[in-house]
């Protein structure tokens, strides 16, 4: 015998034939046949046992009751269930408590981080990075104060939000608009705010400082350093919060106001509050 | 073969073929016993080694072989892998290609003769089937017969042995994958909150008993892909399971082959009697040569061995060797056994690379590791007095069994400074972090620079971790952005 003597097969050929090469009709074991009859069965109890077939009504409902929306509701109960402890310590616990125990930090961060994301991102950003009016979350300049409890009081009760009894109210006066300057006399403060600032190009002058001082530093302060009891920004350090040019600097001076967040108190659980709070803390600025 | 010709003897049948009954016979001899030692071997290791203890120190499991699902750990006596350390899987895998390879080059199908999941618990249950249900001939006699209520309750014990057997296959199995003593008291109480294991050992009680009592030789026909590959990979010095037909053909009856030997013709030693047949767990007929059907257990050498005994004449008519050697035989030359060769030596040389490759790591990976990622947005932050700000989310693992502490530095960037949110430094300014044993610890690390900004957008630098009580240490590259 040797390799090159073809073998009897005894399976019959498909008849095809090209250039004198045949195709066995070689058939597949019946196993395989009874394998996909067995997966068309299962496909059917599938149906029987799933809802599956739309009707007018609504699909069919399955004979084991399952229902998506009862799965989800039983998976965060499981979520509720491992949560539990960590939960119930994060709720008790303080702040403080709170960001000087790893477990705790982690667990208020990761729940934080996933509050933030849907409920602030939209105006701080993803990253909590901020834009024009909107303050950037991860410096260490703070309107309203950058402690904890500062923190947890912007978050609960918001910034000039009208709902909420407790907000933070104080906002500045639209020296222009109202008429309580001319052009002149806010072009002279705006030289001032820069040169406060130390920003290259300020032209100081006398008579800005003097407009800057009966105007501005009942709540910017004499040296204008700002006053975070009034939400009044630091015109000195190096942040800008709706840029540093003179003519945005003379536009907030004529419209005055300030920026507007929401009371999350009636909004989310105390918990995600705390979380957050801890959250914003953590990103960086903490004070 | 004209088109005529061969629409004649075109299909007209079934498309589907059924499973024709192999009553496999049961043999004596030098293979036989081996198959039975290394079944006895690898079903003890698989029943026996999640019972084997090793001592991790305290809090650790004491399973010698343990796959930690919820822990995220696998453990090998000395050896326990973190997920990230998955490669030294992939490494395993690698190794086990090159060996089969090897085997292969060497002598053909060992893997699939003697050591296969699929071979062994066939073997078992055959030997399952003998006991209750009688040796091959009574089998077929009894299949092709009128079902008596004797048979009946042959066959009920028969599958109702399979089944145990497979429950117990099930049964070991999920034992890698928690406490192997406390999982059998819960089991064997029934205790609640292990349904996950009834349903495992449910799904291999039932794959085992369709694949080891029903599909048998199917799975190795038509299910796996080693045969299709093992026959790509041979070549003429691989020894293979081969009936030596330079020596046995022309085949006749011994009384035909005497009287022709007797008369000055020649007659080959094969006497036809089809034992090799007869043993054969997939059918196969080894004179046919080699097939896709052969795994190679050799139970045809034991057979044939029997009978040449018998008759007198020299055995090995069936043995490991080479169609090559064949040929040579037959025409005068001494046959050629080259077990070294290129492809078994580069074999060898990539299994001992890998291998020792693999053990070096696993040597000398450090039980500390560090990994930071840099903060997506914002890339860095200006702070009220001009500094810059970047963030990072550390994330510290001690591998080891004892809680460590670890300071935070960072390197390649002067006059930076690295602080640690939520931790207060100590007397010497470092920021500690404290991780438990076998643990991760996450943190949140800035990175301010106060001075002169380097002149680069993006600087590289190096965070360092070191063990405050063994002074070693372990790096993680990152960069500091300017915005």
């Amino acid at each position: 015998m040797s390799t090159n003597e073809m073998r009897e097969t005894h399976v019959k050929t498909t008849g095809h034939e090209w250039d004198g090469i045949e195709e066995l009709d070689t058939p597949l074991p019946r196993w395989w046949l009874i394998t996909f009859y067995a997966t068309i069965l299962w496909s059917l109890a599938y149906f029987l046992v799933y809802p599956s077939l739309p009707t007018p009504s609504g699909a069919t409902q399955g004979l084991l009751g399952w229902h998506s929306r009862t799965a989800v509701t039983q998976d965060l109960d499981e979520l509720q269930k491992i949560r539990g402890p960590v939960m119930a310590r994060l709720a008790t616990a303080t702040l403080e408590e709170i960001e000087k125990t790893p477990q705790l930090l982690s667990a208020a961060r990761a729940l934080g981080a996933a509050a933030f994301a849907n409920n602030c991102a939209g105006c701080h950003g993803a990253g909590a990075q901020g834009a024009k009016g909107y303050p950037n979350l991860n410096d260490d300049e703070w309107l309203w104060g950058g402690r904890l409890a500062d923190i947890r009081r912007t978050i609960e009760h918001g910034v000039r939000w009208d709902a909420d009894k407790e907000t933070r109210t104080e906002t500045m006066p639209a020296f222009g608009r109202d008429g309580l300057l001319d052009a002149g006399q806010i072009s002279l403060i705006a030289d001032e705010v820069r040169a406060l600032g130390k920003l290259p190009g300020a032209k100081p002058a006398a008579a800005g400082a003097k407009l800057f001082d009966d105007n501005c530093s009942v709540c910017h302060g004499v040296d204008g350093k700002g006053n975070r009891d009034m939400g009044a920004p630091n015109l000195t350090d190096a942040l800008w919060l709706f840029g540093s040019d003179k003519a945005t600097i003379v536009a907030r001076i004529a419209n005055g106001g300030g920026g507007v967040m929401p009371a999350w108190g009636n909004r989310l659980d105390d918990t995600t509050i705390t979380a957050l709070t801890v959250y914003v803390h953590s990103l960086g600025g903490g004070e | 073969m004209s088109a005529t010709e061969s629409s004649r003897t075109a299909s007209s049948g079934s498309l589907y073929a059924a499973r024709k009954a192999i009553y496999p016979k049961e043999v004596e001899g030098s293979f036989r016993r081996i198959k039975w030692g290394l079944l006895a071997f690898t079903l003890a290791v698989y029943y026996l080694l999640p019972f084997v203890r090793w001592d991790r120190g305290p809090g650790a499991p004491t399973q010698a072989v343990l796959v930690d699902f919820p822990h995220r750990r696998f453990y090998f006596f000395f050896i326990e892998i973190w997920p990230q350390e998955v490669y030294y899987l992939t490494g395993l895998l690698i190794l086990a290609a090159l060996v089969l390879f090897l085997m292969n080059a060497v002598a053909g199908r060992i893997w699939c003769g003697y050591l296969c999941p699929q071979t062994v618990w066939t073997d078992l249950y055959l030997s399952a089937e003998r006991w209750i249900e009688g040796d091959a001939r009574e089998r077929a006699r009894k299949d092709a017969g009128p079902r008596t209520s004797k048979i009946r309750r042959e066959k009920i014990a028969k599958h109702a042995l399979w089944l145990v057997i497979a429950w117990w296959t099930g049964g070991a199995w999920v034992l890698y994958f928690a406490d192997a003593p406390t999982l059998v008291h819960q089991l064997a109480t029934f205790q609640p909150g292990v349904s996950q294991a009834y349903v495992w050992i449910g799904i291999f009680t039932f794959t085992t008993y369709m694949l080891a009592g029903h599909m048998r030789e199917q799975v190795c026909l038509y299910m796996c892909p080693w045969p299709r590959i093992q026959a790509a990979l041979t070549d003429e010095y691989a020894l293979n399971v081969t009936f030596r037909y330079d020596r046995g053909e022309p085949r006749m009856s011994l009384k035909q082959g005497l009287a022709l030997r007797a008369a000055g013709g020649r007659a080959g030693d094969c006497v036809d009697c089809g034992q090799c047949v007869a043993v054969c767990p997939t059918g196969v007929d080894i004179r046919e040569g080699a097939s896709l059907g052969c795994v190679q257990c050799g139970l045809c050498i034991d057979a044939c061995d029997g009978v040449m005994a018998k008759i007198g004449r020299a055995p090995r008519l069936i043995a490991y060797d080479t169609q090559m050697n064949c040929e040579r035989r037959k025409s005068g030359a001494a046959p050629i056994f080259k077990p070294l060769r290129a492809r078994t030596l580069i074999y060898a040389m990539l299994i001992l690379a890998i291998g020792g490759m693999m053990s070096l790591t696993l040597a000398t990976r450090g039980d500390a590791r560090l990994s930071v990622i840099h903060d997506r947005n914002p890339l860095a932050v200006r702070l009220t007095d001009g500094a810059l700000r970047n963030a990072y989310t550390v994330r510290f693992a001690n591998m080891s069994g004892e809680p460590r502490r670890f300071a935070l530095e960072v390197e390649g960037l002067d006059q930076a400074e690295v602080e640690i949110v939520g931790v207060e430094p100590d007397a010497q300014g470092r920021f500690v972090v404290v991780v438990g044993p076998d643990q991760t610890r996450e943190a949140r690390a800035l990175v301010t620079l106060r001075g002169d900004k380097p002149s680069a957008a993006q600087t590289p630098i190096v965070f360092v971790s070191r063990d405050l009580d063994s002074g070693a240490s372990v790096e993680a590259k990152d960069a500091f952005l300017q915005p």
